[in-house]
């Protein structure tokens, strides 16, 4: 009915103004976004910080980087200024935009009950780029999102890479993330099977014999002898072809060694995901030479991660072990946490700043695998940045300006 | 009398002796003095003994006592002990869903000394805390205000001095979603307040039938524990804790209150900024919760870190809790931190960890600020309160180093790791939901 209408009204307007309201709805449409953002102190997270620094991007991506004394802001960009400017947050694990705001069924998507192992589930057909967490993630300052189904079932679904910008999910989708496993106390309270370790370890090492067996049986010359398509044998012929990485949630050390075992038994690749107690099987971590996606520093210390500490990030970083910080996943209130609160609190217990500062940027994107597009300030990479009235980790510190692929997302100090 | 027993008689008398004895003053000097109540003190200097602040000051206007120890804090800051107007640490219980209302209940013949969140607390520079029976009641139990000190038995923690006779805490009590459910429990919010009404009415005829007894043990109502626990709700001596979040919740909590004249302080209050106004005309403490980001809860979708600094901004009282393990004793300085980051002033922020707090509970006389007389209950920060880099150095209960974070044995308490907290119900708890 309204459109109906301002068809009309289109209609009653000479063909002059119509050509003209062509031509002003057509230049903003052409015209390329150029934003420069200018802070006291610019972390880009590839090199030394650069004080009274500037960053230009054109389009999306970044098209230079330097200090303003010799990066010059060209008229017609638009200028954000700030204390400090660090590249777009990435948030290492998390199950937003599957688990909603409102914590109601509707709105819970990130793990299914049914049967504990469906490494089939797919996080594009579940994952709602609108969620009002994903905004709330994203004028904080997160920009990059490693999202999708969570912990809780021996394999729950696979992850995706996002950017926490897009009206659906294929605008927003930048990677396709991994499998989801889990061992732990968290499977055996959602399903009556498998109720202790070594049979989740049991359930596992059978269904990865099964994609053995499938993967040889498809490769028959003889088409008839081939097994008819099977999305579950699907993913994990992938995910032992190497095709797809296993994110591998494991709380407990004798949960973290399983998942070690079985990465050797069948060669996938894989990385460690919670690992609240890591500090104890530090060599066998090192070992294993897998990355660690670290709970967030706050978690409670109850149930599984009831021996976490502040202080494994420092621990991890000074074994030499990759790691990132996550949000994790919350069941309650709040429904997500932050990576800034939770590396803050990691910075303020034996790790550095710029250390802190690269376990929720560059290095969850190595680790991710996206670090040519995000993570750091570089010529070329995506213009993902954010802009700080002071010391990012201090709590009273806020975010004032947050840039996603050039887009000035945001500009109110939170 | 065999010797043995002799020897330990000689022993007790010693003890007894030396506790009865002056102890020798502590003298704190150099460090950035937060009294709370007053102005900030640069290069200050606080005097303890026997529990008591006996003098506070600059170091030039306070004198250092003969025989004191003395010991320079220079670059430290200290600040009052903080209070927690609602925590769940303890392990304790209330309730137990038998009924929607069980004033009778006290948290206190449930509480375990020995809980390891007890130095969880300390670790965040807690040292009073008002721990809560949960909310999934309209009325859960009595709530305990305790002193965290070293302590055999839960008497040892007390304010109070005699469980049986005195006011030991406040009255736990709930409205919103949390307490609404099958039966007894009620469907909806309008019946949530019908209930409490109408046991409230029958506080009042106990309350008279009390008046008209004159003494007359003759003529005394017989003994009703709910009733009684009521009847101090109805004159005022003991205080209603009321988790509500949801404005109109709020609203109703203020319109209960009024109607029959019992003294209450909001908690969580999640939509505060929404009725500030109200709450400030209302003359009503709220004691409020930091959530790092929305949701989880349909009823605290709509929570500010800028609640804070609205109630502030209205004129009302306000204080942060930690309502652990919803958020961490150990982090309980952050809270206050967030208000700041969101608009509340420094001032009404540490205030909002400490002397309001005291006053939500009916303690101010005696914890929440440093001034001569009141318990020397105090925290020795490494920095400014309000930085995520500042660490509690040392935590004070009445004159006792109760956590020190040079001893490894203490520093555990506030980085975690193995074996530190062992399974604690009330994180459990959390994690289904409780709160």
């Amino acid at each position: 009915m309204k459109r109906g209408l301002h068809c009309c009204a289109y209609r009653i307007l000479g063909a002059q103004t119509r050509l003209l309201i062509l031509v002003l709805l057509f230049i903003p449409a052409r015209s390329i976004p150029q934003v420069a953002i200018r802070g006291e102190m610019v972390y880009t997270m590839s090199g030394a910080p650069i004080q009274d620094g500037v960053v230009l991007i054109q389009g999306a991506k970044i098209q230079r980087v330097g200090a303003a004394s010799q990066v010059r802001i060209p008229s017609g960009y638009k200028v954000l200024t700030g204390k400090v400017v660090t590249p777009g947050l990435v948030d290492a694990h998390s199950v937003v935009g599957l688990a909603g705001m409102l914590n109601q069924p509707h709105d819970q998507m990130q793990l299914e009950k049914s049967d504990p192992l469906q490494p089939e589930l797919r996080a594009i057909d579940a994952y709602n780029a609108r969620e009002p967490l994903v905004e709330w993630l994203r004028t904080m300052g997160v920009t990059t999102l490693h999202t999708g189904h969570g912990p809780g079932a021996l394999a729950s679904g696979t992850t995706i890479v996002v950017k926490t910008l897009g009206n659906t999910v294929n605008e927003a989708l930048i990677d396709s993330g991994m499998v989801a496993f889990t061992l732990g106390e968290s499977v055996s309270q959602n399903f009556r099977s498998p109720a202790t370790s070594a049979k989740a370890v049991a359930l596992i090492r059978t269904e990865f014999l099964k994609a053995q067996d499938y993967v040889k049986r498809k490769g028959n010359k003889d088409p008839e002898k081939r097994p008819s398509p099977d999305l579950k044998m699907e993913m994990l012929a992938r995910v032992l072809s190497g095709q797809a990485k296993v994110l591998f949630t494991a709380q407990k050390a004798t949960d973290i060694l399983s998942a070690l075992r079985l990465a050797k038994e069948f060669g996938f690749k894989m990385v460690l995901d919670g690992a609240a107690e890591a500090q104890l099987v530090l060599d066998e971590i090192k070992k294993a030479q897998v990355p660690v996606i670290l709970h967030p520093t706050m978690v409670r210390p109850s149930g599984e991660t009831r021996n976490a500490s502040f202080e494994t990030a420092s621990v991890l970083k000074k074994a030499g072990i990759p790691f990132a910080i996550q949000s994790g996943y919350e069941g309650y209130v709040p429904k997500t946490r932050h990576i800034l609160f939770e590396a803050a609190v990691a910075a303020a217990n034996g790790l550095a700043f710029e250390q802190a500062l690269s376990a929720i940027t560059i290095d969850a994107a190595r680790i991710l695998g996206v670090d040519r597009r995000v993570g750091s300030l570089e010529v070329g990479k995506d213009g993902d940045v954010v802009v700080f009235d002071g010391d990012p980790f201090e709590y009273t510190s806020r975010v004032c300006g947050v840039v996603i692929n050039g887009q000035v997302v945001s500009e109110t100090c939170r | 009398m065999s010797s043995r027993i002799l020897k330990l008689f000689t022993l007790s008398l010693c003890i007894l002796a030396t506790a009865g004895a002056q102890e020798a003053p502590l003298v704190f000097e150099g460090a950035l003095i937060y009294p709370v109540e007053g102005e900030p003190i640069p290069n200050g200097r606080l005097v303890v003994q026997n529990g008591k602040v006996l003098a506070i000051g600059a170091t030039a206007d306070v004198a250092v006592p003969p025989n004191a120890v003395v010991r320079n804090v220079q670059g430290k800051v200290i600040i009052p002990g903080l209070v927690d107007t609602h925590s769940h640490i303890g392990d304790g219980s209330g309730g137990d869903r038998s009924a929607s209302m069980h004033p009778e209940v006290r948290i206190l013949d449930a509480i375990d000394v020995r809980s390891k969140s007890f130095k969880k607390a300390l670790a965040g520079g807690i040292t009073t805390v008002n721990v809560m029976p949960g909310s999934r009641h309209l009325m859960s139990g009595q709530t305990a205000y305790l002193k965290i000190r070293q302590a055999n038995t839960i008497n040892d923690m007390l304010f109070c001095r005699d469980p049986l006779n005195d006011i030991c805490g406040g009255m736990k009590m709930a409205n919103g979603t949390n307490s609404i459910g099958e039966k007894p429990f009620p469907g909806t919010r309008a019946k949530s307040a019908a209930l409490v009404r109408q046991l409230f009415l029958k506080a009042q005829e106990y309350q008279s039938k009390i008046a008209a007894a004159q003494g007359n043990p003759e003529k005394m109502p017989k003994r009703d524990l709910e009733m009684e626990a009521l009847v101090q709700v109805l004159e005022g001596k003991r205080i209603v804790h009321h988790h509500t979040h949801r404005h109109d919740d709020i609203l109703t909590v203020l319109r209960l209150a009024k109607e029959f004249g019992f003294r209450v302080v909001l908690h969580h209050v999640s939509e505060a900024w929404k009725v500030a106004k109200e709450i400030a005309v209302a003359g009503v403490g709220s004691s409020i919760i930091v959530l790092d980001a929305p949701g989880g809860k349909l009823e605290a979708t709509d929570i500010r870190y800028e609640n804070g600094a609205e109630l502030e901004k209205a004129g009302a009282l306000v204080a942060y809790h930690t309502d652990d393990g919803i958020t961490d004793s150990r982090l309980f300085l952050r809270s206050a931190a967030f208000g700041v980051r969101a608009g509340m002033s420094r001032t009404k922020a540490l205030e909002a960890l400490t002397i309001s707090g005291a006053k939500m509970l009916d303690l101010h006389d005696r914890v929440g600020s440093l001034k001569p007389g009141k318990d020397a209950d105090f925290v020795i920060l490494s920095g400014d309160p309000f930085s995520v880099y500042t660490h509690v150095e040392e935590t004070w209960v009445e004159g006792r180093k109760m956590f020190d974070r040079s001893n490894p044995e203490d520093k555990k308490y506030a980085v975690g790791g193995y074996d530190v907290f062992r399974r604690d119900a009330h994180l459990d708890a959390c994690e289904g939901g409780v709160e």
